[in-house]
């Protein structure tokens, strides 16, 4: 909201609706629902970002959870806007307090000039601080009344998002029918109820005290497909069956247990099956099981059921098995802080398994990348017979965007096995790379192939040679060379040259690519460069270096002893290159915007607010139609 | 009759295939075996060449898998599709391979430490679950790839070089293990008794479900001689389980009836050598099945449409 609503800070008095709300034309607004987690304050929220996808606007949510088990103090933040959103955004416009505590804990959050809308309840404001604008609603109260006078406070949520529905001028036929879906196999009374709640959140006659409401500006996509609203979690679970995942094991862990709640649900309708093991060994055992025998499948955790993955992980490297492997990343080390936000696997992704093992690491950028990302780690494990490791995070996986719904025809990889007979078959060719041949087909010479984990020929069988556990060991990392020369160079968002380059990776794409839009308004000569590929890294990115005085990594991790992000180290061992440096932190917390700036242009300072709408669009490299192959795609050969 | 029966097919090419020979020993025999000299397992490995070569079976169908230890090492030995896995892992790497790809025959070796010790929760769990396999485990109470280390099942008193005055810990009954956690055929084999060891092979094969066989197979080089007891050539006795025939006859009262959980417990509380032969079986429902049965309701339901169309059709309710 770019203009002062015209309000009264006082408590808006439930009658005589004012007739003449005059409607405003907006392009952004960040509404911040603050409640406790069991008050269905995310479900009020998705309902917001589903509508905001449906009207063909874009939305990005963040939301915390409390790591207790009965819930505790949440937020869900939600920003629409007419154009392209990148980050959730650093301050509400719009606040929405529910208990005494959410308005302490958040309205340091609400920029200036922004509207406070309480539950009058449960909340006293200190109206004193004329910073704000006040909302009084008695929220709890009207609730109970509305849903026919029981003491439970049920429908609060819904109760809001009338409110927020009548004050945003949102479509209110459209924001029914997704109650209706949402509850539809529930209970019909159910429906009735939220329904009910939703109306009086409506009715009530907040123009008392607004005397503006806002509308959305409509701005058509430029890509005119629809738009789809998921969660990153959904996005890499739907990815994975584009790519021809069929099979896959898992064990419960925040915040990867909703990827494989809905692979066990989604895969039978495709014939496959998604396995609940009785451990993170079992698991990962589990699926590389089901590649060996021939579909390809997925395992995944967060960082402590990785950790107990490592050793089979490392068997995958060794037997070339290929395998996915989704770390979504919380806070460690140990149990650490299992439902907040951190980026501080990527070694242990690189490295984490004993001797030489190397594996493929990639990292989507957004919930819409998390599609793309799967699919093509599907395609690079299969053609380079290897396990590929997915690193999302907490935020993306429990963010929800809305994002151009993809063109799946152009998509779905068919998963069948190829069981065609063989004259001949060596697994472990040396100068070539290896692709097996799944058990079940015939080698019509009779030497049937082995999977090993010793060090082995090319047959499969042991040897304790050491020239071939060398020629055995570059082989296995030549073909990670080999993909690094197929993985295009990204794109740099804003200055091709200049003082100084934001490289990230994963989910701080958003506020990094807004961070440097508003450095640029304020006439610094700064460019970003978001990494989706982190091992092994895109050849060429020297000559991007090359460009920029400083290189600085923007990381939600640790610098370690020696005072550098994991990012940082790893692009400071690879460049030998003085000039990467890195802005790390490890509060739990996704970066504000602000945050970077300040933290990478120190003492300078911006304009807080107002960010341009004009991040670059992020490059699904490799996940283009043309790029995906069934799975009997031609292997290159001659690779040492 | 074999496991996989009940596969659900997986497309094998129809490519012009040339006719198959009968399968042979020298068609599945591959590298010369590293095992000590006089070590119980090439015995075991005879007998499943014997079996495999009884039951003609489609040689690309064959997958022998294996965990770490001595008897471990036993894929390598058998040419067909296999692999050499992890300590202890074996027995969720078959289970992948058998829930999807029901048309292989899914065969596992190992020994005590890798199923009793670092993969006995993964033994219970494939038990449990019922996951289609034939299971091989050569017991030799000791660990003899690292050297004469105490084992799960070494008895109490058993010098070795952790337990130097005698081994302390009370030893895993495997019978009483696999009965507990649900193991759906459960037999137990001395690798001297070739024949014995044959049947059970070829029972575990028939059967439906998680088969574990237990086989004492002797160790020459750390635990001699330890099985004696029950091996005739060497002055013991080999008592083998009487199954009922249900007969209706007074001596078959005495029988044991292989569907009796609490029967085959107090077989297994017997000391030890024990007694052979197959303790328990039954037919519950195998995982590959209940989970085939969802596969095909879940199919049914989206009308068999097409993956495409499957995927496509969320996405438009998410829109």
């Amino acid at each position: 909201m770019s203009e002062r609503p015209d309000t009264a800070a006082q408590t808006a008095a439930p009658n005589g609706e004012r007739a003449d709300l005059r409607p405003e034309n907006i392009q952004d607004a960040v509404i911040r629902l603050a409640g406790n987690s069991q008050d269905g304050i995310q479900t009020a929220g998705a309902f917001l970002a589903r509508l905001a996808g449906r009207s063909d606007h874009d939305v990005m949510t963040y939301m915390t959870i409390p790591s207790t088990i009965s819930g505790g103090p949440s937020i869900f933040q939600v920003r629409i806007g007419s154009g392209e959103v990148l980050s959730a955004g650093d301050e509400a416009d719009f606040l929405v307090a529910f208990y005494q505590h959410s308005y302490q804990d958040h309205i340091d959050f609400l920029r200036e000039g922004g509207v406070l809308l309480y539950d009058s309840d449960n909340v006293e404001p200190n109206l004193d601080d004329k910073r704000f604008f006040y909302v009084g609603v008695p929220i709890t109260g009207l609730t109970i009344e509305a849903l026919g006078g029981t003491a439970r406070d049920k429908g609060k949520n819904i109760f809001v998002l009338g409110l927020i529905a009548k004050i945003f001028n949102l479509d209110v036929d459209k924001l029914k029918k997704l109650i209706t879906e949402k509850f539809a196999s529930k209970d019909e009374s159910i429906v009735n109820t939220a329904l009910m709640a939703f109306q009086a959140g409506y009715a009530y006659p907040v123009g008392n005290v607004l005397a503006k409401h806002y509308r959305f500006e409509h701005i058509p996509r430029p890509s005119g497909r629809a738009q789809i609203t998921m969660d990153g979690n959904q996005a890499l679970a739907y990815g994975l069956i584009a790519g021809g995942v069929r099979y896959g094991a898992g064990y419960p862990i925040t915040p990867w247990s909703s990827v494989m709640e809905t692979l066990r649900r989604e895969l039978p309708k495709y014939g496959g099956i998604f396995v609940q093991a009785e451990d993170e060994l079992a698991s990962v055992s589990i699926a590389l099981g089901c590649s060996y025998s021939g579909y390809l499948a997925v395992t995944g955790s967060a960082g402590p059921g990785i950790s107990l993955k490592a050793e089979a992980i490392g068997w995958a490297s060794m037997a070339e098995i290929p395998l996915i492997v989704c770390n979504i990343q919380r806070g460690g080390p140990s149990t650490g802080l299992p439902t907040n936000v951190e980026q501080s696997d990527l070694h242990q992704a690189i490295f984490g398994s004993h001797g030489d093992s190397p594996r493929v690491v990639l990292a989507p950028s957004s919930v819409e990348d998390c599609f793309y990302i799967a699919i093509e780690a599907a395609r690079i494990a299969r053609k380079y017979s290897t396990p590929v490791f997915i690193l999302s995070d907490t935020s993306l996986a429990t963010r929800i965007e809305a994002f151009d719904e993809p063109d799946l025809s152009k998509l779905m990889v068919n998963p069948k096995p190829d069981l065609t007979p063989r004259q001949t078959f060596k697994p472990y060719p040396i100068d070539q790379i290896t692709q097996h041949v799944p058990p079940g087909t015939r080698i019509l010479d009779g030497k049937y192939p082995l999977l090993a984990g010793l060090e082995h020929d090319e047959m499969g069988h042991p040897t304790g040679s050491p020239k071939l556990h060398m020629a055995m060991t570059a082989k296995r990392r030549n073909k990670l060379r080999k993909l690094a020369e197929e993985i295009p160079v990204p794109e740099v968002y804003g200055d091709q040259e200049g003082d100084m380059l934001l490289a990230g990776w994963g989910s701080t794409y958003g506020p990094i690519h807004d961070a440097v839009a508003m450095a640029r308004e304020n006439g610094e000569k700064v460019g970003a460069l978001h990494l989706r590929h982190l091992h092994p890294l895109p050849n060429g990115l020297e000559k991007i270096f090359e460009k920029f005085k400083r290189i600085v990594t923007v990381e939600m991790n640790d610098q370690g002893v020696y005072g550098f992000g994991q990012l940082a180290t790893i692009l400071r061992a690879r460049y030998c290159e003085p000039k990467i440096t890195s802005f790390t932190k490890t509060d739990g917390l996704t970066f504000r915007v602000k945050e970077i700036l300040d933290g990478v242009f120190k003492g300078k300072s911006f304009a807080a607010r107002h960010i341009p709408r004009e991040g670059a669009a992020i490059v699904h490299a490799g996940t283009a139609p043309e790029n995906v192959k069934s799975t009997r795609e031609v292997v290159p050969q001659g690779v040492g | 009759m074999n496991k996989g029966t009940t596969g659900n097919g997986d497309g094998g090419t129809a490519v012009a295939e040339p006719p198959r020979e009968k399968l042979t020993k020298k068609a599945i025999t591959a590298d010369h075996p590293t095992w000590c000299p006089g070590c119980g397992d090439f015995a075991v490995l005879a007998a499943f060449y014997k079996v495999l070569e009884k039951r003609n079976l489609e040689h690309e169908k064959i997958v022998t898998l294996a965990g770490i230890g001595c008897s471990s090492r036993f894929p390598y030995f058998v040419n067909g599709h296999g692999a050499h896995y992890i300590h202890g892992r074996a027995v969720p790497l078959a289970s992948g391979i058998s829930l999807a790809r029901p048309d292989l025959h899914v065969f596992l070796f190992g020994g005590d430490g890798d199923g009793f010790s670092i993969g006995g929760n993964h033994l219970d769990h494939g038990a449990r679950k019922n996951i289609n396999m034939t299971y091989f485990i050569m017991d030799n109470f000791v660990y003899g790839l690292t050297k004469k280390q105490t084992s799960p099942t070494s008895p109490i008193g058993f010098k070795s070089k952790t337990d130097p005055t005698g081994a302390i810990d009370q030893p895993v009954n495997p019978m009483k293990k696999l009965i507990s956690a649900g193991a759906t055929f459960i037999a137990r084999t001395h690798a001297t008794q070739v024949k014995h060891m044959m049947e059970m092979i070829d029972r575990a094969f028939d059967h439906q479900g998680f088969s574990v066989i237990e086989c004492l197979s002797e160790c020459v080089e750390f635990f001699p001689d330890v099985f004696d007891p029950a091996d005739p050539k060497k002055g013991g006795s080999f008592e083998v389980i009487q199954e009922k025939k249900w007969d209706n006859t007074p001596e078959d009262e005495l029988r044991h009836d292989v569907t009796d959980e609490l029967a085959a417990y107090k077989l297994a509380q017997l000391p030890f050598p024990g007694v052979f032969g197959v303790f328990y079986q039954s037919d519950r429902p195998t995982k590959n099945a209940l989970e085939k049965k969802w596969i095909q309701s879940s199919r049914e339901k989206t009308g068999n449409a097409s993956d495409l169309e499957i995927l496509q059709k969320t996405f438009d309710r998410m829109k």
